[in-house]
C-alpha cells in the first residue's frame, strides 16, 4: 500500500495515474490551476490542452467510445465546468463512460456568487449517472476511484467530479489503493436463469422474430456473442443507430438499421415481427415511430442492464435484467438446449418476406441531374476507399444519417456518433478523441458544414497536438436536416437554413483548414472524389479537412415522419413501399 | 387502471444533496409528489424518506427503479396501506374568544388533539393522524376561523416485528 504526504493537487493526479487514465483533455483555469502543477510532471498523464471545453468532452467521448476505457476531460470552475454541459448531456444519452474533473471556488466562497462560481453538481444533477462535490484533499483520490467505478460498470455514463479549490491546495495523506464507499451501488444482476430459458423457447416458437439489437451490445464487448447467437438461431438482425458495426452489414442475415431513417427491411420487419428480442436497446422514438403503432403484434423480450429501462416505452413480456454479453451467452446454451430437445424455429415464411423488402427496397440514392455532387457518394466512397478497419465519426443531420447508411460496418468501433442527445459540432472534436486512443487506426470525420461551423476550433489542437484525423465536410451550404424539413413539411420555406457556405465559399474551409495547420482540399464533382480522398490518405502527419461541396437538395430516404406510425415509411416524397405487390411477388416465386 | 396513492419509503446515505437529487428527479421524469417527508434514522449514516405519490402501477414501477438508480438510495420499498402505520402532522391556529373557547376544546378532545399555546382569542392545536382524520379536523375547525395552518409530509412505517433498515445498515456499516 503507498503512504505519503502530498497536496490534494497531487493526490488527484497521482490517483488518475493509478486509475490508468493515460489521457486527459482540458483546458486550465483559475480554480482548477493547482491540478495543473503536478499534471505538468507527469509522464503517465497525457494532457491535450483543447480550444474549447465543449471539445475536451466530447473528445473524452470519443476516446471512451473508440477504446471502451473511461474518457477525462478537465475544466475550470463557471464558465469551464458549464462549457461542459452539452458534452456531458450527450454523454449520458449515449452511456458513454467518462468522468468530468471540474475546479470549484474556495470552500469558504461557495454559495456566495463567487468569481467564476456556478454550481455544476446542481447543473449536472440530470444529466450525470453521478457527481460529487469535493471540499477535503483527503476525500480525491477515493471519489475519483468511484466515479472511475460508477462510469465504467454496469450502464455506463458520465461522472462529473467538482473539486474545490482548497482541496486541491491542502496537504493529505495519499494511500492507494482505496475503499470504496458506495453502499448504494449495485450494478451487477445476473440474468435470471428461468426468463432466459423463457426467451429462448419463445424464439423457436416464433414464426417472425427479429434481434432487435442496440448499443449495449457494444457496450458490453458481446458482438462475437451476439453473431453466434444471430447464426444459430437464424434470426434477422437489426442494428440501431448506435450499434452500427455490432453486427456485419454483409451478414445475410442483417436487414440494416432501424428507425427513422432505417431500411425499409429493418422497419417493416420490426412491424411485422411477433416477437421482439430487444438487446441493449431502450425502444428510443427515433426507432418505435409512434409508439402505439409499434410492432403491434410482437410479444417483447428484452435484455438490459439498467432495468428502468425495461418496460419504460414498451412493456416487455419477458424481462431480462443483466450485462447483455452475460445474457446473450446463456441464451445461446438456453437455444442449444431448445435445438437438442429438437424445437428448431421455423422462420423460412418470413424469410422470404424479409429477403423481399430487402432486394426490393435496398437503400439508394439519384444522381443529381442539376450536375451537383451527390453527398451519398461522397460518403458511400469514403467508407469504400478507406476500409472496414475505418473508424468513421459523424457530426449530426443528413451527412450523419447518410454515414450510417452508405458505409458498409463491418467490425465493432468503427462508428461513433451522437445518437440520442443529437449534438451537432460532435463529430470534430470526438474524431480527435478516437483517434487520441487509437493512433494507429484511420479516423475520419464525416461532419456538415453546419456542424463544422460549431466546434472546428479543434483543428488547431489537433495540428499542434499531433493528431492527424481526417475531415470530410459535407458541404450542401445549409442546415440540410431542418431544411429537409422545411421541404417536407413547411411548404419549402427556408427560414434560417441557408449558410451560404457553398455559394460563397464564406468560410473557406480550405483556407481555415490551413490557417488551422492541416491540409485543406477541395472537391466538386464526382470525377474528382476518388483521387481527393486518395490525396487525403497520403497525408499521414497532418490533419486533413476536405471541403466537398455537394448539392444542397439531397434528401435522406427513407423516412419516417417525427410522431407517425412506422407502417407509413416513405422511400422517397409521397412516396411508400408497395407492400401488397411485394406480397404477391413473394406468393409468385 | 386508477390512479392510486402509493407509499414509498427511501433509505437514503446521510449525504449534503440527496434530497435535492430525489426532488430533482421526480421534477425531470414528470412525476408528482403528494407529500415529502425526510428524517433521520436509528442509524447516524441513513436517512429515511417518505414520499407519497400518486399514480398509476407502471409510471410507479419506473418511479421506483430510477429512485433505485440513484446512487445514494440504499433502498426502495412501497408500504401497503394496510400493513402499514401512517401519520402527518398538523399544526393550526383557530380563533376562540370567550364564548367560542369551549367548544373549540370540544372538538380538540373528540379528536384527541393537543393545545399547545393559548391567547386570549385564539389557541394553537397539535393534532396527529392519517390524512383523512386531519382533513375532517380541518373541516369542523374552520367555522370557528383558521388563522394559520401547517402540515408536515407523511411518515409512515410497516407493521409488525420485521424491519426495512437491517439490511441497508449492514451494507453502510461494511463501507463505513
Amino acid at each position: 500500500m503507498t503512504q505519503e504526504r502530498i497536496t490534494g493537487a497531487q493526490a488527484m493526479v497521482r490517483a488518475l495515474e493509478e486509475l490508468d487514465a493515460q489521457v486527459v483533455f482540458g483546458i486550465p483555469g483559475g480554480a482548477i490551476l493547482p491540478a495543473y502543477d503536478p499534471l505538468f510532471d507527469s509522464t503517465r498523464l497525457r494532457h491535450i490542452l483543447v480550444r474549447h471545453e465543449q471539445g475536451a468532452g466530447h473528445a473524452a467521448t470519443g476516446y471512451a467510445q473508440a477504446t471502451g476505457r473511461v474518457g477525462v476531460c478537465m475544466a475550470t470552475s463557471g464558465p469551464g465546468a458549464t462549457n461542459l454541459v452539452t458534452p456531458i448531456a450527450d454523454a449520458y444519452m449515449d452511456s458513454v463512460p467518462i468522468v468530468a474533473i471540474t475546479g470549484q471556488v474556495p470552500s469558504a466562497a461557495i454559495g456566495t456568487d463567487a468569481f467564476q462560481e456556478a454550481d455544476i453538481c446542481g447543473i449536472t444533477m440530470p444529466i450525470t449517472k453521478h457527481n460529487f462535490l469535493v471540499q477535503d484533499a483527503d476525500d480525491i483520490p477515493r471519489v475519483l476511484a468511484e466515479a472511475f467505478h460508477i462510469a465504467a460498470t454496469g450502464r455506463p455514463g458520465p461522472v462529473l467530479v467538482d473539486i474545490a479549490k482548497d482541496a486541491l491546495q491542502s496537504q493529505t495523506t495519499f494511500v492507494w489503493p482505496v475503499d470504496m464507499q458506495l453502499p448504494g451501488y449495485r450494478p451487477a444482476a445476473k440474468p435470471h436463469a428461468k426468463q432466459v430459458r423463457e426467451a429462448a423457447r419463445m424464439i423457436v416458437e416464433a414464426k417472425r422474430p427479429v434481434l432487435y439489437v442496440g448499443g449495449g451490445v457494444l457496450k458490453a464487448h458481446a458482438t462475437e456473442e451476439l453473431k453466434t447467437l444471430a447464426e444459430l438461431s437464424g434470426v434477422p438482425v437489426v442494428t440501431t443507430l448506435m450499434a452500427r458495426g455490432a453486427f456485419p452489414d454483409s451478414n445475410e442475415q442483417h436487414l440494416g438499421m432501424p428507425g427513422m431513417h432505417g431500411s425499409v427491411a429493418a422497419v417493416t420487419a420490426l412491424q411485422r415481427s411477433d416477437l421482439l428480442v430487444a438487446l441493449g436497446a431502450r425502444f428510443d422514438d427515433r426507432v418505435t415511430g409512434k409508439l402505439s403503432s409499434f410492432a403491434p403484434d410482437a410479444k417483447v423480450v428484452h435484455a438490459d442492464i439498467d432495468p428502468a429501462e425495461i418496460s419504460k416505452n414498451r412493456v416487455a413480456d419477458i424481462p431480462i435484467v443483466g450485462d447483455v454479453r452475460d445474457v446473450i451467452i446463456e441464451l445461446i446454451a438456453a437455444l442449444r438446449a431448445e435445438h437438442e430437445a429438437g424445437h428448431n424455429g421455423d422462420y423460412a415464411a418470413w424469410w422470404t418476406q424479409c429477403n423481399g423488402w430487402k432486394r426490393t427496397y435496398p437503400l439508394g440514392y439519384d444522381g443529381h441531374e442539376d450536375g451537383t455532387l451527390a453527398p451519398q457518394y461522397v460518403i458511400e466512397r469514403i467508407g469504400k476507399v478507406c476500409g472496414p478497419d475505418t473508424v468513421i465519426v459523424a457530426g449530426v443531420g443528413q451527412h450523419q444519417m447518410w454515414a450510417s447508411q452508405f458505409v458498409s460496418y463491418e467490425k465493432p468501433y468503427t462508428w461513433i456518433n451522437s445518437g440520442g442527445l443529437g449534438t451537432m459540432g460532435f463529430a470534430v472534436p470526438a474524431a480527435m478523441g478516437a483517434k487520441v486512443g487509437r493512433p494507429d487506426a484511420l479516423v475520419w470525420a464525416i461532419d456538415g458544414d453546419g456542424c463544422f461551423q460549431m466546434t472546428n476550433q479543434e483543428l488547431a489542437t489537433c495540428a499542434i497536438e499531433g493528431i492527424p484525423v481526417k475531415i470530410a465536410v459535407i458541404n450542401n451550404g445549409s442546415l440540410g436536416m431542418v431544411r429537409q424539413w422545411q421541404t417536407l413539411f413547411y411548404e419549402g420555406r427556408y427560414s434560417n437554413t441557408d449558410l451560404k457556405t457553398g455559394a460563397k465559399y464564406l468560410p473557406d474551409f480550405v483556407m481555415l483548414a490551413e490557417a488551422m495547420g492541416c491540409v485543406g482540399l477541395r472537391c466538386e464533382t464526382a470525377a474528382d472524389v476518388d483521387a481527393t480522398i486518395e490525396k487525403a490518405m497520403a497525408v499521414t502527419d497532418l490533419p486533413v479537412v476536405i471541403d466537398f461541396v455537394v448539392g444542397k437538395d439531397a434528401m435522406v430516404w427513407p423516412m419516417v415522419a417525427a410522431g407517425t406510425s412506422n407502417d407509413d415509411i416513405k422511400i422517397a416524397r409521397e412516396t411508400a413501399p408497395d407492400f401488397e405487390y411485394e406480397m404477391g411477388e413473394v406468393v409468385s416465386e | 387502471m386508477d390512479v392510486s396513492r402509493h407509499t414509498l419509503s427511501v433509505l437514503v446515505e446521510n449525504k449534503p444533496g440527496v434530497l435535492a437529487r430525489v426532488a430533482a428527479l421526480f421534477s425531470r421524469r414528470g412525476f408528482n409528489i403528494d407529500s415529502l417527508a425526510v428524517g433521520p434514522t436509528e442509524h447516524p449514516d441513513i436517512s429515511r424518506m417518505t414520499i407519497a405519490v400518486n399514480v398509476e402501477d407502471l409510471p410507479l414501477e419506473q418511479v421506483t427503479k430510477q429512485l433505485n438508480k440513484l446512487i445514494n438510495v440504499l433502498k426502495v420499498v412501497e408500504l401497503d396501506l394496510d400493513a402499514s402505520v401512517q401519520r402527518e402532522l398538523l399544526l393550526v391556529k383557530v380563533k376562540a374568544d370567550q364564548s367560542s373557547r369551549s367548544q373549540v376544546l370540544e372538538v380538540v378532545q373528540l379528536f384527541r388533539a393537543k393545545v399547545v399555546d393559548v391567547a386570549a382569542d385564539a389557541v394553537t392545536i397539535e393534532a396527529t393522524g392519517t390524512a383523512d382524520k386531519l382533513e375532517a379536523f380541518i373541516r369542523v375547525l374552520e367555522p370557528y376561523g383558521i388563522r394559520e395552518l401547517v402540515q408536515s409530509g407523511m411518515v409512515a412505517v410497516g407493521r409488525g416485528a420485521r424491519s426495512i433498515t437491517d439490511r441497508s445498515l449492514r451494507s453502510v456499516e461494511r463501507t463505513a
